[in-house]
């Protein structure tokens, strides 16, 4: 690129610009002259020629999944269209600075080795990879990439170990934690002045995980856990043709004889029951968790701070509305493309140096700005609070307060932490 | 006579308490959440009419004879036009999709409209209604600004975090100048010296040198006893001396005034609940903030630097422009 200090220069430039041009898209130009954009190609063109390509490479590990309700079956492309959404984003800021952005998406199984798969990735030269995945492919991930000096963007796992005692220098965290999102909703709870809460867990580890958070955010917030029980997985379907009229019957019985209290809690990540709880407890009492109100990174509805904007070019670019994992995908990129821009470099080693700046922060539609905490990498982020429709709040609630930022009143503050980065 | 009938106003407006500006002005106010104009005598600070106006009304401002007043109906994707004599909505204009922010060419003559779903700048001719040029900008394309000669226009864009210098005779970008995440507004000092555009997240106002088309200087606040992230500059306004400048805050609920020399925060005037957009009165003696989350604008004394008063408008005003004379 070269720079014009003097009008004249500039204009110099232009024309040969426009005149080589016009001399390339010549042979095109002849049938499809009108279709040219009319003003605003020679300006473009100054800085189109040198572009320097960011490669993104994302791995998820994906298998169908059923849910309780039809309409909470995770949709085919989650989180790669929000993905794909930041690539065109930063696509279009890299039209003036001469950069180009690509994703390249790659899908293993659940459990299997993700070797094969990330090996593939870098051998094409990609410097950045955004990982779906479970904590322990992560984990394998995450020290294969070191050795070639790739970094991963966790935008799946919400497990707070990753970010603890399994740490890893080479990881940012742009998904929020368990405990993030059990803090922003105890929050909210105590807001309110509820206080009593029952908790019902699933009997699968991630359920066990959730509810773990759950109870860490009693003890933080003055939250009361009045009783507790378990809800066996005993293997039955979760699709019947005779539909919810046992259920109907069951959940009552099911929630009979609690003590009394102020909401019921749901541990159930691995849908097994959460969605059959709210209107069907024995006691009229409203339900959170995994079911009723829900803590997220984002919401389908959320129009505030700009919202409605990538609202809008998430629905025309993929047809649906935007979920959690796709604006954690979504701001991933973004922070890759902040970072290239501020930069004006795709070089890895000065964007990982630009990121982990004290002063690097990301806009995501979440009314400030949101930075990385230096002792895990993981992203500061509001939680959303919502139910099926709408938005009802996002925390921290106003009264929390910290030091340092509002935000570390959600998760595992530093110093709490066990996580010493290698 | 002329300068009587000002002393006699300002007696009066210091009497009254009213906002202190010498000469009654109207000011238009855009409410973004009850889909209204409240229309507000600048002098005696009551609400005259409150009228219904399209969907989502955000960006506003006024031609430069005062007749008809332009308003962004964001959410039926067209600009209004209401004459100002009858109060009624008169016609509309080719916006194209959610218009949010606009900019009035010096001449009067064309619009500039930032199209945020889009990534667009539309130039709209007002007389012929014809869409002059479509210009494509970064993402979420937000704030206006033009000279005051008219020759350059500068649009920011929310997601890419630039301001786009724009020819207004080719359409054609010359310059892109990153500034800090998420720039909402483009001020132009009145001599086009200066270009200040203000960062909402970044929470800071890059000043852009015109002739070098550089950053020169950026502005941060700092006000005790609030976190950080509840500083979001917003709207920006210059004294038509070019001597100070006036920064809404959003969050953090105050105006701040800054020396323009110096670059230096003189004050912070604390006002209502989340401050988006500021307007002088003609007389440069008062200047009127939105407040959206209390539901009101606040009269603020230029020469003090005091807020004088607030007034009650519709839910969550955005916008604000006031009558030529």
């Amino acid at each position: 690129m070269f720079f014009c200090e003097h009008m004249g220069c500039v204009v110099a430039v232009f024309l040969f610009l426009l005149v080589s041009l016009f001399l390339a898209v010549l042979p095109v130009a002849e049938s499809n002259a009108q279709a040219l954009p009319k003003a605003t190609t020679p300006g473009l063109a100054r800085t189109e020629r040198e572009t320097s390509e960011v490669r993104i490479g994302y791995i998820r590990a994906y298998a169908p999944q059923l849910a309780l309700s039809v309409l909470d079956v995770p949709s085919r492309d989650e989180g790669v269209a929000g993905a794909n959404v930041a690539i065109s984003d930063n696509n279009t800021t890299g039209r003036f600075l001469g950069q180009k952005f690509s994703l390249d998406t790659v899908e293993v199984k659940p459990d299997a080795d993700i070797l094969p798969a990330f090996n593939d990735m870098a051998g094409r030269g990609v410097s950045y990879i955004l990982a779906d995945l479970s904590a322990a492919q992560l984990l394998v991930l995450a020290d294969a990439a070191r050795a070639k000096n790739i970094l991963v963007f966790n935008v799946g796992a919400t497990d707070d170990r990753l970010r603890e005692e399994d740490c890893r220098a080479n990881v940012f965290h742009v998904a929020p934690t368990r405990s993030m999102l059990a803090d922003g909703l105890a929050q909210y709870l105590i807001w309110k002045q509820w206080r009593r809460w029952v908790l019902v867990s699933g009997s699968h580890e991630r359920d066990h995980l959730f509810a773990d958070a759950l109870r860490r955010a009693a003890t933080r917030f003055g939250g009361e856990i009045v009783a507790e029980k378990e809800f066996a997985d005993t293997g039955t379907a979760r699709r019947t043709d005779s539909g919810v009229v046992q259920i109907q019957r069951q959940m009552p019985v099911f929630t009979q004889g609690l003590p009394d209290h102020d909401v019921l809690l749901v541990a159930d990540e691995s849908e097994v029951f959460g969605t059959y709880v709210p209107f069907r407890t024995w006691q009229p009492r409203p339900v959170a968790g995994s079911a009723g109100l829900i803590a997220s990174a984002w919401h389908p509805a959320s129009e505030q701070w700009g919202g409605t904007q990538i609202q809008n070019r998430f629905a025309k670019a993929s047809g649906r509305r935007m979920l959690s994992k796709d604006m954690s995908a979504w701001t991933a990129v973004r922070i890759l493309g902040e970072a290239a821009t501020r930069t004006a470099s795709a070089d890895v080693t000065q964007i990982a140096a630009f990121i982990r700046s004290d002063d690097f922060s990301i806009a995501a539609f979440k009314g400030q700005k949101l930075t990385f905490r230096p002792w895990n990498w993981q992203l500061r982020q509001p939680i959303f609070l919502g139910d099926g429709r709408s938005v009802i709040s996002t925390s921290p609630q106003e009264g929390f307060l910290h030091q340092f930022s509002e935000l570390d009143t959600l998760g595992i503050d530093r110093p709490e932490t066990t996580c010493v980065l290698k | 006579m002329y300068r009587s009938v000002i002393f006699t106003g300002v007696v009066l407006a210091v009497l009254m308490e009213g906002p202190g500006s010498a000469k009654a002005f109207t000011a238009y106010v855009s409410n973004e959440k009850d889909n209204t104009v409240s229309i507000v005598d600048t002098e005696t600070g009551k609400v005259i009419e409150t009228m219904p106006v399209g969907q989502r009304p955000r960006g506003i401002t006024i031609s430069h004879d005062g007749k008809l007043v332009y308003l962004c109906a964001s959410d039926d994707d067209t600009i209004e036009v209401i004459d100002t004599a009858t109060r009624k909505i008169v016609g509309t204009l080719p916006s194209g999709p959610d218009p949010e922010l606009f900019v009035l060419s010096p001449d009067g003559k064309r619009l500039y409209v930032a199209n945020e779903d889009d990534n667009l700048v539309t130039v709209i001719d007002i007389e012929s209604r014809d869409v002059l040029a479509e210009v494509p900008v970064g993402v979420e394309p937000e704030g206006m600004g033009i000279s005051p000669d008219g020759k350059v226009m500068v649009n920011t864009s929310e997601t890419t975090n630039m301001a786009h210098f724009i020819d207004t005779d080719s359409y054609e970008i010359t310059d892109n100048i990153l500034v800090d995440a998420r720039p909402r507004f483009a001020e132009f000092k009145p001599d086009g010296s200066e270009v200040w555009v203000s960062a909402e997240i970044g929470g800071t106002v890059s000043v852009i040198d015109n002739a070098s088309r550089t950053v020169k200087h950026r502005i941060t606040f700092a006000i005790p006893g609030l976190r950080s992230e509840a500083i979001q500059p917003v709207g920006i306004r210059i004294t038509a001396d070019g001597k100070k400048a006036y920064v809404a805050l959003g969050p953090a609920n105050r105006v701040a005034v800054i020396d323009t020399a110096t670059y230096a925060v003189e004050k912070y005037i604390l006002v209502g609940q989340r401050v988006w957009q500021l307007a002088f009165t003609p007389n440069q003696k008062t200047i009127i903030s939105t407040n959206g989350v209390s539901n009101d604008i606040t009269f603020i004394d230029v020469a003090s630097d005091e807020a004088v008063q607030s007034v009650t408008v519709g839910a969550l005003p955005w916008g604000v422009v006031v009558s030529p004379e």
